[in-house]
C-alpha cells in the first residue's frame, strides 16, 4: 500500500520542484489568462450588473484555455530521455503516475485561479450575492473535472500527430457538461441564486470520470 | 455471404422507395404545418439510426477493451463513421425544417444543443482515429468511446436542466402524433436502418481489405532485400 503512494508522492514532488524552479507552466498560464481577461473586457465592455451575468462564463473560459497550456506540458517532460518508456517497463503501477500528474495539474491550475480571481474581481467589479464558500467548492470540483480528463487526454494525445492541437479537440467536447455546470453554478452564486443541482452534477461527473480514467489509464499508457 | 450483399441492397432500395412514397404521398398532411412537416420522415429516422449506431460503437469498444479482437475495432470504427453521417443529416435537416415552421434556423433548445454536443463528441472520436498512429488507434479510440458514452447522460441531464431553467423561445411540440404518421415514421426508420447496415457492411469490407493491404505492404517492405526496395 505504501509503495504506490510513495511513487505518487515522489512524482508529484518532482513535478512541483521542477515547476518551482522553472515556473514555465504557471507563468505562461498567468499571462495567457490575463490576456483573455483584457481581450474579453474590450470586446464586451460590461457594466457591473452585466458583468455579474457574464463573469461566470468568462472566468471559466479563461481558466479552461489556460489549463490546456499546463496540461500540454504534463507529459512532454517525460518524453525527453524516454522517461515514460522507462516508467512503462518498471513495475510501478500506472495509476500512481496518473494520480501524481493529476494532483500536480490540479495544484498548478488552483494557484492560477487563486492569483487570477482577485484580478477578475477588480476588472469586472464583481461582488457575490450568494455564499462565497460555495464558489470555492465549485472552483475545486470544476478544476478537478477539467484536470482529471485533461491529464488523461494529454496522455492520449501524446500518441498522436500534432498532439498540442489534439488535446483541446478531445477535452472540450467531453468537458461540456462540466463546463456548463461550472459556469451556471458560478453565475447562480454570483447572483444569489441556488446552485445545488449543478454542484451535485459536478460531484457526480467528477466521481464517474475519475473512476473511468483510473480504470482506463493503464491501457492508454501501454497502448502499442 | 457474398451473394447476400446485393440481395440486401435490392431489398433496401425497394424499401427506401416505398418509404419515400409513404412519406411524400401516402402520409396525411399536417393540419398546422402543411407539407413542410414531411421532412420529419428524414429528420427523426436519421437521428434514431445514428443513436443505434453510436450505441453499437460503445458496445464494440467495450468488447474490444475486454477481448482485444480486431473485428470489434473495425465495427466500432464503421459504426462511428456512419453514425456521425446520420447525425449530420439530422442536424442539417433540423434547421431546414425549423426555418419555415419556427421562423428561425437554430435555437439553443435542449434537444438541438444535446444533439450538437453528441455530434462534437463523436467527431472528436473520429479525429483521434485519424491522428493517432495506426498501432495504437484501436485502444485509444476504444477508451475515448467509453468516456464519450459516459458523458452522454451528463450532456442530456445538464442541458435539460439548463434549458428548463429558462423560458423556451419555441416549443418543440410534444403531445401526440397521428398513428398513420407514426406508421410511416417507423417504415422510414426501418428503411434507414437497412440502408445504414448496408453502408456499414460495405465500409467494413473496405476496412478489412485496407488492413490486409497495409499488412502485406508492411511484410513486403520487411522482406525486400536491403537497398532493393523501391
Amino acid at each position: 500500500m505504501s509503495a504506490p503512494t510513495g511513487i505518487t508522492r515522489a512524482t508529484l514532488f518532482k513535478d512541483l520542484r521542477l515547476e518551482w524552479r522553472s515556473k514555465d507552466a504557471i507563468n505562461s498560464m498567468l499571462f495567457f489568462s490575463l490576456l483573455v481577461v483584457v481581450v474579453f473586457s474590450f470586446s464586451f465592455d460590461p457594466t457591473a450588473e452585466e458583468s455579474r451575468q457574464i463573469a461566470g462564463g468568462l472566468i471559466w473560459v479563461a481558466f479552461l484555455f489556460a489549463a490546456v497550456v499546463a496540461l500540454n506540458q504534463t507529459w512532454a517532460r517525460e518524453i525527453r530521455n524516454q522517461v515514460l518508456d522507462a516508467y512503462r517497463v518498471s513495475p510501478a503501477p500506472a495509476n500512481s503516475l496518473f494520480i501524481a500528474k493529476t494532483l500536480g495539474n490540479f495544484i498548478f491550475v488552483a494557484v492560477l485561479e487563486a492569483l487570477m480571481t482577485p484580478l477578475f474581481i477588480v476588472f469586472y467589479r464583481l461582488r457575490a450575492l450568494g455564499p462565497v464558500w460555495q464558489l470555492i467548492l465549485v472552483a475545486a470540483l470544476g478544476t478537478w473535472a477539467l484536470v482529471v480528463n485533461g491529464t488523461f487526454f494529454a496522455a492520449m494525445s501524446l500518441r498522436t500527430r500534432s498532439r498540442e492541437i489534439m488535446l483541446p479537440l478531445l477535452l472540450f467536447p467531453i468537458s461540456i457538461p462540466a463546463l456548463l455546470a461550472m459556469v451556471q453554478s458560478t453565475t447562480a452564486i454570483l447572483n444569489g441564486e441556488g446552485a445545488h443541482f449543478w454542484i451535485v452534477l459536478l460531484v457526480t461527473y467528477d466521481l464517474v470520470f475519475t473512476t473511468a480514467c483510473l480504470l482506463l489509464f493503464e491501457t492508454v499508457l501501454n497502448a502499442e | 455471404m457474398k451473394r447476400a450483399f446485393p440481395i440486401l441492397g435490392i431489398l433496401t432500395a425497394i424499401l427506401l422507395i416505398y418509404a419515400l412514397y409513404q412519406a411524400l404521398v401516402a402520409a396525411p398532411t399536417d393540419q398546422a404545418q402543411g407539407d413542410v412537416y414531411r421532412i420529419i420522415y428524414y429528420h427523426v429516422p436519421s437521428a434514431w439510426t445514428a443513436f443505434v449506431l453510436l450505441f453499437v460503437n460503445f458496445g464494440a469498444s467495450v468488447f474490444y477493451l475486454i477481448k482485444r479482437k480486431p473485428v470489434a475495432d473495425i465495427v466500432a470504427l464503421v459504426s462511428a463513421e456512419v453514425g456521425v453521417v446520420f447525425l449530420t443529416v439530422n442536424l442539417v435537416t433540423g434547421p431546414i425544417w425549423a426555418r419555415p415552421v419556427w421562423g428561425i434556423w437554430w435555437t439553443w433548445d435542449m434537444r438541438l444543443t444535446s444533439t450538437l454536443v453528441l455530434w462534437l463528441i463523436y467527431v472528436s472520436y473520429l479525429f483521434l482515429r485519424r491522428f493517432s498512429s495506426s498501432g495504437q488507434t484501436p485502444l485509444l479510440a476504444a477508451a475515448l468511446s467509453v468516456l464519450g458514452a459516459l458523458c452522454v447522460p451528463f450532456v442530456y441531464f445538464s442541458i435539460w436542466f439548463f434549458r428548463t431553467q429558462h423560458p423556451q423561445p419555441v416549443i418543440g411540440g410534444g403531445g401526440s402524433i397521428d398513428p398513420r404518421m407514426l406508421h410511416v415514421l417507423l417504415i422510414n426508420w426501418l428503411a434507414f436502418l437497412c440502408f445504414a447496415f448496408l453502408v456499414c457492411w460495405s465500409r467494413y469490407n473496405l476496412e478489412v481489405l485496407q488492413r490486409e493491404v497495409d499488412h502485406s505492404q508492411a511484410l513486403e517492405s520487411l522482406m525486400a532485400p536491403r537497398g532493393g526496395a523501391r
